[in-house]
């Protein structure tokens, strides 16, 4: 697999954001614990063990830094921490914690750098353990790329064993007895006669000595929680109204605020008129912001009702501004000037292509809202020179420093409290909105304002999934897949996301290939081409990124390789893979779905496979062909994760994955007339109910020795599966998304 | 205006033409309740009026027919409805911000349909849009319901 010689110095500096000049500065400072951000806030008699456990006399907080948007990752987080501190789940508080250096995310940058997940060789190792310092010197707290398990796994339980360890000579100081006679049990330590000391307690002898940092961790056959049906700590309350969103913050005397800035994203506001707004009832202030208008009122729909009232005179979008001026814009970048990475190139493509008329396709997919259900919303309020900021974000520490700038404090003046977040799938990834809410705040003399975006207005300013082309061309030989040459054309979402953040972006896109160029197949004459197209819309990281385009342009361009060999979808897979875990993956859904039994006329199974976010994922699809459009029957998925954390969980994110896959696969696209984005609301950005809903059986294995995520992986393969499926049961090869421009469902 | 929701009258100084929904969210604090869209396309809003599952972003306060019930007076105090406690068995949510109006709406179902069909529950959940993919849980959980309420009643 590895083809590091290959590899250009442009290439290779793509994860390393931040290197430049910094890894030995980085190394010294990357073996320096982070200040630990809970110490600041304690009083007397409690205690801050490592920056994720804290304990007071009232009770034991765990702090889960990666944001809950919804899979979980606040439960998974403390599951983690509480199977080493020996404390049950309903013992404990969660919090998100305040934004820290403490709380970076080593997984996202390993997996930036242009090494397939597959590749394990000293190279593509050292070059990973390379990325963390950097990584960790400059405190990139990000949740996102499916990595809170990964990169949680060893340091959140080391975290709890730590803590654990610490409690244990806490209480051999107070009762005299050696450590070696104390266990620990239900959030207490047990004393040999039995006499239970519970770690609230202990809090205060804690804190009085240094961390006891010499641990083991656990066997797994000790293991309570992990891998283990759990009940997670959110559901009650989000089966009964209880939990509460952003949307939901209230404070004394707050305002509400909607907002609507130029539907062509980042174009002028040229003027405005308020003056029937500034009648209505409720109303207490319009206020202009960058490139739009808010008001501030006593309540939200008279807020919402007031600025749509407001007559704007927009400037134009700095982009192009139709729709068929993207497409033409990808079907231009094909070219060696627009190249962008070639990390895949094994054999002779082009001689093979050369010896026989090659199979060719081309496929599109479309931009894609996010459209979390939650509308986006923060709450500020800016006195005194302190900010404190209520919002549900994957990002706090750019939303601590950006919203510092906009009002121009110190970061440290700003205080960002993380809320449950009503979905994301990347949207989260920004902070616009919420420098938007803080230009209201500032002139809320004082009062706390509460900016919710109407769903229009919200959809209006996504910033989009990629809009991505790829050309296949291929050969086949002796019933197999001999040449399979793939380009793929998109703008970059890195650069578009980077330049939002004020963060630089060097070298190649990998998202632009993802997904594709690091599969495990040898097929002998195999090239995968990045091209990068011009900027187009703004486009942000939707649900598994480059691969949710590339999974699809890379699995039904292989299915069309291999029936055009006459070979079968699954065996032909198993030949071409080099990957015994993937291979397990694919025997796996194979065996699940009965794969080769007969069906019914009408009826037929399709097969797909993606490796993303290091995580293989096989998904095979039955559809059933009716009057009245394609009935989605059943979806069997296996995935390798290393450890199932929850099983619960996992099954509700593979479901939620694969529905994610499907839904927007047949029904959703986001278009873009006189620069505005078309579909502003769920009547025109359609998506899967539950009467198009199959069956899904989930499996997880767990044969690789790395543990990884499970957030985005389901997704890729979700639209190919679906789409090979429909080319056996109807012989129609489906090539653009949505497939209901081209059939329909039922 | 006279509101009566969750069993408690309220006394309201409000426009008519204001959507139920932010009477609820914003003039009682009754924040379970959620705004989605504003046009009854995802169902996150659902309330009852007398029984009935109704789109509150699409009900004018004005037109508000009869007592309103929400989410948080669904079940009595600290008792879970049978349908919320199917929610919990079956760990129906992952956000969880559409579950209120998928609640309501199920709720509703059962009340009018004790034993639904498949086709049946299908029909009336596709009124309730879930952008996290959590309909199989669904599924099963107003199946479990329908025989927890069954059983009550035999």
């Amino acid at each position: 697999m590895s083809r590091a010689g290959k590899i250009a110095r442009r290439t290779f500096l793509t994860g390393s954001i931040a290197t430049a000049g910094g890894v030995a500065f980085g190394v010294y400072m990357y073996r320096r614990p982070s200040a630990n951000p809970l110490a600041a806030g304690l009083h007397e008699g409690e205690a801050a063990l490592t920056p994720y456990v804290l304990i007071r006399p009232d009770g034991v907080t765990l702090i889960t830094p990666r944001a809950d948007l919804g899979q979980g990752a606040a439960h998974v987080q403390a599951l983690l921490i509480a199977e080493e501190l020996d404390i049950e789940l309903d013992q404990v508080g969660l919090d998100p914690g305040p934004p820290s250096a403490a709380y970076y995310n080593t997984a996202l940058s390993r997996e930036a750098l242009p090494f397939a997940s597959t590749n394990e060789s000293r190279l593509a190792e050292t070059a990973r353990s390379l990325m963390d310092a950097p990584i960790k010197f400059l405190g990139i707290q990000i949740t996102g790329g499916s990595t809170t398990v990964p990169d949680g796994w060893q340091k959140l339980r080391v975290a709890g064993a730590v803590a654990r360890e610490t409690l244990k000579a806490a209480a051999s100081l107070e009762t005299g007895l050696p450590v070696s006679d104390l266990r620990t049990r239900g959030g207490a330590v047990l004393l040999p006669d039995g006499t239970r000391l519970p770690y609230t307690g202990l809090a205060a002898r804690a804190a009085e000595i240094d961390p006891v940092t010499d641990v083991t961790l656990r066997d797994p056959s000790a293991w309570r929680l992990i891998g283990k049906p759990t009940m997670r700590s959110d559901i009650t309350a989000k089966s009964t109204g209880q939990q509460l969103y952003g949307i939901d913050v209230t404070l004394p005397g707050m305002l509400f605020a909607a907002l609507r800035t130029n539907p062509r994203q980042g174009g002028e506001m040229l003027g405005y008129d308020a003056s029937r707004a500034e009648t209505m009832r409720g109303v207490h202030k319009i206020v202009p912001v960058t490139g739009g208008v808010g008001v501030l009122a006593d309540n939200s729909w008279r807020a919402m009702r007031a600025v749509e009232a407001i007559r704007i005179d927009w400037g134009p979008a700095p982009y192009r501004p139709h729709q068929g001026e993207h497409w033409r814009a990808l079907e231009n970048s094909f070219t060696d000037k627009r190249r962008d990475s070639r990390l895949r190139n094994d054999g002779d493509v082009d001689a093979t292509l050369a010896s026989t008329t090659p199979l060719e396709a081309e496929y599109r997919a479309p931009y894609l809202a996010h459209a979390p259900l939650e509308p986006m919303n923060a709450t500020l309020q800016i006195k005194d020179g302190k900010v404190d900021i209520w919002t549900g974000t994957q990002i706090p520490r750019f939303v601590q420093k950006n919203v510092a700038s906009v009002v121009g404090v110190k970061p440290a003046q700003v205080h960002v409290h993380v809320t449950m977040s009503g979905g994301s799938f990347g949207h989260r990834l920004e902070d616009m909105m919420v420098r938007r809410a803080a230009e209201l705040a500032m002139q809320a003399d004082g009062r706390p304002v509460k900016l919710t975006l109407s769903r229009e207005e919200d959809m209006a300013h996504d910033y989009p999934r990629q809009i991505a082309m790829a050309r296949g061309r291929g050969t086949v030989s002796g019933g197999h897949v001999q040449a399979f040459d793939l380009g793929i054309a998109m703008p970059s979402i890195m650069r578009s996301q980077m330049r939002r953040l004020g963060m630089p972006m060097m070298g190649a896109d990998l998202q632009i290939v993802a997904g594709a160029w690091d599969q495990p197949f040898a097929i002998p004459d195999y090239r995968v081409s990045g091209y990068r197209a011009p900027d187009l819309a703004p486009i942000s990281s939707w649900r598994s990124v480059g691969a949710s385009t590339n999974g699809f342009f890379h699995e039904s361009f292989l299915d069309e390789l291999i029936h055009a060999a006459g070979a079968d979808p699954l065996e032909e897979r198993l030949r071409l893979c080099n990957h015994a875990p993937s291979r397990k993956v694919l025997e796996t859904v194979g065996e699940m779905s009965d794969w080769g039994a007969p069906l019914p006329e009408g009826r037929a199974r399709g097969i797909a496979f993606c490796l993303s976010f290091g995580t293989p994922c096989a998904e095979v699809v039955e559809v059933t062909v009716t009057e009245s459009g394609i009935r989605i029957d059943k979806v069997h998925v296996a995935a390798e994760v290393g450890r199932v954390i929850d099983p619960v969980n996992f099954e509700n994110q593979v479901q939620g994955g694969v529905i994610w896959g499907l839904g927007h696969a047949i029904l959703a696209e986001t278009t873009y007339d006189d620069g505005m984005a078309e579909q502003r609301n769920f009547d025109s950005f359609r998506f899967m109910r539950m009467y198009q809903c199959p069956e899904i059986i989930v499996r997880g294995l767990e044969n690789d020795s790395r543990v990884r995520g499970i957030g985005e992986p389901p997704v890729p393969p979700a639209a190919p599966a679906l789409a090979n499926a429909i080319f056996a049961a109807t012989g129609i090869r489906l090539r653009q998304m949505p497939f209901v421009r081209d059939m329909d469902f039922v | 205006m006279k509101l009566t929701v969750d069993g408690t009258e309220h006394e309201l100084d409000i426009e008519t033409d204001m959507p139920l929904l932010w009477v609820l969210r914003d003039e009682l604090g009754l924040t379970g309740v959620k705004y989605g869209c504003g046009i009854a396309e995802c169902g996150a809003c659902m309330v009852h009026i007398d029984g009935q599952a109704v789109h509150s972003c699409q009900t004018l306060v004005g037109d508000v027919w009869g007592e309103v019930t929400t989410i948080h007076g669904l079940a009595a105090p600290g008792t879970l409805h049978a349908v919320q406690a199917a929610w919990v068995k079956h760990q129906v949510a992952q956000c969880g911000y559409c579950q209120s109006g998928q609640i309501m709406q199920a709720a509703a179902l059962l009340a009018q349909t004790p034993d639904p069909t498949d086709q049946e529950i299908d029909d009336a959940m596709s009124m309730n849009l879930c952008r996290c993919g959590t309909y199989p849980r669904i599924r099963a959980a107003v199946r479990t319901a329908a025989r927890t309420l069954q059983e009550g009643t035999q």
